[in-house]
C-alpha cells in the first residue's frame, strides 16, 4: 500500500511537469517560429492581417500595470484590515467579519465582473483604473487571510514587551509585531500579486480588451489572460499556436514569483523596536 | 508626547478606515448583486431546458453540481493518499516531502486560465474527450488536488500520536491503524476541505471555457459539452439583452457560495474542537 501512497502522492509533481510538457513544449516552439524579439517585444497584435503579427509587449505591459495597481490599492487596505483582525477586534464583530472575508474569497471572479461592470464601468470607463480597482478588491480576502494567520503567529510576549517598554498600542504593533511576521506578510503580498495576474474572466469584463499598448490610467488594456480567452473561440493555426504561447508566456511569468517568494523572505531584519526587544530579551537570559 | 498621541491617533483611524472599507465593499457588492439581480428571478428562469428567451438556469445548475462531484471524485482520493504517504509514510522534513510539497504549491498558485490551456491541449485534444464534462472535471480535479492534499495533510497532522501508538499496541498493523483510528479521526478536517475546494469549483470560468464547453444543456454522458453557473453568467455578460439574468443567476451563484462557506467552516471548527 505504501507504493500506492506514494504513487498519488506524485500527482502533482505529475500535473506540474505534465502541465510544462503540454504547454511550453507547445509555447516555445511557436516563440521561436514567430521570433522571440517579435513576439516577446513587438508591439502589434493583428493575427488577421496578411502577413500576421503576433507582438504581445501591449499585453505584457498591460498585465504588469494592472497588477501593479491592484497591489497599489489592495496591499495597504489588506494589512490594515488583518492587523485590525489579528490585533484589535473585539470577538463580537469578528464573527461576522471573518466570515466576510471568506466570502469575499469565494465570490466567483465572474460575479466580480459583472458588479465591475456595472458599477465600475460608468465611473471610470472600460479602462486600466477599473480593472486596477476590481483586482486590488479580488485579491483582498488573499492578503487579509495570509497576513492575519502570520500576524497571529507572532508571539504575544511581543507585544507585551513592546507594551512594557512604553509603547502605544498601534506602536507596539507596527513597530513590533508587524515586522516580526514580515516573511509572512510578504508571502501574502506576492501571493496576491500572483492571483492579480492570472485572474481573467473578471479583467476581461472590465478592462476594454483593446491589443494596443497601455496609454493612460482612463484607457483600456488588454491582459495576455484576457488575450487567451477572447480569441481562442475562433483562433486556428499559427495564431491559436501565438495563444497558447501567451499562456506559456503568462505560466513563466507565475514561476518567476513563485520563484522569488524565499528569496525575498530570506533577509527579514525587523524594525529599531523588534531589534532592541531581541537585545533586551537576550540581555534577561544571561 | 502629544507627537506620540497624533501618531498613534492617524494609525488607528487608518486601520480602521481600512477594515471598514473592507466590509463596505463586501457589503456594497452583495446588494448591488442583489438589487440588480432579484427583479429578474422569475420561475421561467428556473425552467428545466434552456433557450434563448428564458435564458434558464437549471440545465447549468445541474452541471454545476455534476462536474463539482465528478472534478471531487477524482482529486479527493489523490489528495488524502498523497497526504497519508506525506504524513504517516515519509520521514517529516525529508527531501523528497518538501518536493512534494513545493510542487503542490506550484500547483495552487497556477491561474485558471493556465490549468484551462492544459486541459484544451491534454485532455480535449490530445487524449480526445473533446469539449465535455469529463474535459472539465479532470481539469478541475487537478486544480483542486492542492488544495485538497493541505488540508487533509493538515487534519492528519492534528491527529495526535497517542491514538497511534495506542493502536499499533493493540496488536494493529500500520494500514489498519491508518484506515480504522488515524482517518476517521481526521475525516472532519478532511471533510472541511473537501468542501471548501467545491467553492473554488463552482467559481471557475477560465479553466472550464475550453475544456467543458459552453453548451447549455443538461449533460447525459460525460462525453458531453456542458456549462456551469459562472460559464453561464459569462455567457450572459456578453448577451446586452439578458444581462439582468446574469445578475439574478449571480444570486443563485453567491447563495450557493454562501452555503459552501458556512457549512466547510462549521464543519473545520467541530473538528477543532474535536481535537481538543
Amino acid at each position: 500500500m505504501r507504493g500506492v501512497f506514494f504513487v498519488a502522492a506524485l500527482a502533482s509533481v505529475f500535473a506540474v511537469g505534465m502541465i510544462c510538457v503540454f504547454l511550453l513544449g507547445s509555447g516555445i516552439p511557436t516563440i521561436k517560429e514567430i521570433g522571440v524579439a517579435n513576439f516577446l517585444l513587438g508591439t502589434d497584435w493583428s493575427p488577421s492581417n496578411v502577413p500576421p503579427s503576433f507582438g504581445i509587449l501591449p499585453m505584457i505591459v498591460g498585465s504588469i500595470i494592472v497588477t501593479f495597481g491592484a497591489v497599489v490599492i489592495g496591499v495597504p487596505i489588506g494589512i490594515l484590515s488583518a492587523v485590525y483582525l489579528a490585533n484589535s477586534c473585539p470577538s463580537r464583530l469578528y464573527r461576522f467579519l471573518k466570515p466576510g472575508v471568506d466570502l469575499l474569497a469565494g465570490i466567483p471572479s465572474v460575479v466580480y465582473g459583472f458588479f465591475g461592470m456595472a458599477a465600475l464601468v460608468p465611473l471610470f470607463d472600460s479602462s486600466m483604473l477599473s480593472a486596477s480597482i476590481l483586482l486590488g478588491i479580488m485579491i483582498l480576502p488573499t492578503i487579509i487571510t495570509l497576513s492575519e494567520t502570520s500576524l497571529r503567529a507572532v508571539p504575544g510576549e511581543l507585544y507585551e514587551g513592546a507594551v512594557a517598554l512604553g509603547a502605544r498600542h498601534y506602536r507596539s504593533v507596527f513597530g513590533v509585531v508587524l515586522p516580526a511576521a514580515k516573511s509572512g506578510v510578504i508571502a501574502a503580498v506576492v501571493l496576491g500579486l500572483g492571483r492579480a495576474i492570472g485572474e481573467t474572466m473578471a479583467v476581461i469584463m472590465v478592462a476594454g480588451n483593446q491589443p494596443r499598448m497601455p496609454e493612460g490610467l482612463l484607457e483600456g488594456v488588454r491582459t495576455m489572460t484576457a488575450n487567451i480567452v477572447l480569441e481562442m473561440g475562433y483562433a486556428s493555426g499559427i495564431h491559436r499556436q501565438a495563444l497558447i504561447a501567451t499562456g506559456a508566456t503568462l505560466f513563466i511569468f507565475i514561476l518567476l514569483i513563485d520563484l522569488s517568494v524565499p528569496l525575498i523572505t530570506r533577509g527579514h531584519s525587523g524594525s529599531r523596536l523588534l531589534r532592541l526587544l531581541g537585545r533586551a530579551r537576550k540581555g534577561a537570559a544571561t | 508626547m502629544t507627537g506620540m498621541k497624533i501618531k498613534e491617533n492617524i494609525m488607528k483611524w487608518l486601520v480602521w478606515a481600512s477594515i471598514a472599507l473592507t466590509a463596505a465593499t463586501l457589503a456594497f457588492i452583495v446588494l448591488f448583486v442583489v438589487v440588480k439581480g432579484l427583479p429578474y428571478l422569475k420561475p421561467s428562469l428556473f425552467s428545466l431546458t434552456y433557450n434563448s428567451v428564458n435564458v434558464s438556469l437549471t440545465p447549468a445548475l445541474i452541471s454545476t453540481v455534476i462536474l463539482t462531484a465528478l472534478a471531487l471524485v477524482i482529486a479527493v482520493p489523490f489528495g488524502v493518499f498523497a497526504s497519508i504517504f506525506l504524513v504517516e509514510y515519509a520521514k517529516r522534513g525529508s527531501k523528497i516531502v518538501k518536493f512534494i510539497r513545493a510542487m503542490s504549491e506550484t500547483l495552487a498558485g497556477i491561474p485558471s486560465i493556465v490549468f484551462g490551456l492544459f486541459g484544451m491541449l491534454f485532455f480535449v485534444t490530445f487524449l480526445g474527450f473533446g469539449f465535455s464534462v469529463l474535459s472539465g472535471a479532470l481539469t478541475l480535479a487537478i486544480m483542486v488536488l492542492p488544495i485538497v492534499l493541505r488540508s487533509s495533510e493538515e487534519a492528519l497532522l492534528a491527529v495526535p500520536d497517542s491514538l497511534r501508538e495506542g493502536s499499533l499496541s493493540l496488536g494493529a498493523g500500520k494500514l489498519r491503524t491508518i484506515f480504522k483510528v488515524v482517518l476517521p479521526a481526521a475525516a472532519p478536517g478532511i471533510f472541511g476541505g473537501v468542501i471548501l475546494s467545491s467553492g473554488r469549483v463552482v467559481g471557475e470560468t477560465a479553466a472550464l471555457i475550453y475544456t467543458a464547453g459552453t453548451v447549455a444543456q443538461i449533460p447525459y454522458s460525460p462525453l458531453q459539452s456542458a456549462r456551469t453557473l459562472s460559464v453561464h453568467m459569462y455567457a450572459l455578460s456578453g448577451e446586452s439583452l439578458h444581462v439582468g439574468e446574469g445578475y439574478a443567476t449571480a444570486i443563485v451563484l453567491l447563495v450557493l457560495v454562501a452555503v459552501i462557506n458556512v457549512a466547510s467552516s462549521a464543519i473545520l471548527k467541530r473538528a477543532n474542537r474535536n481535537r481538543i
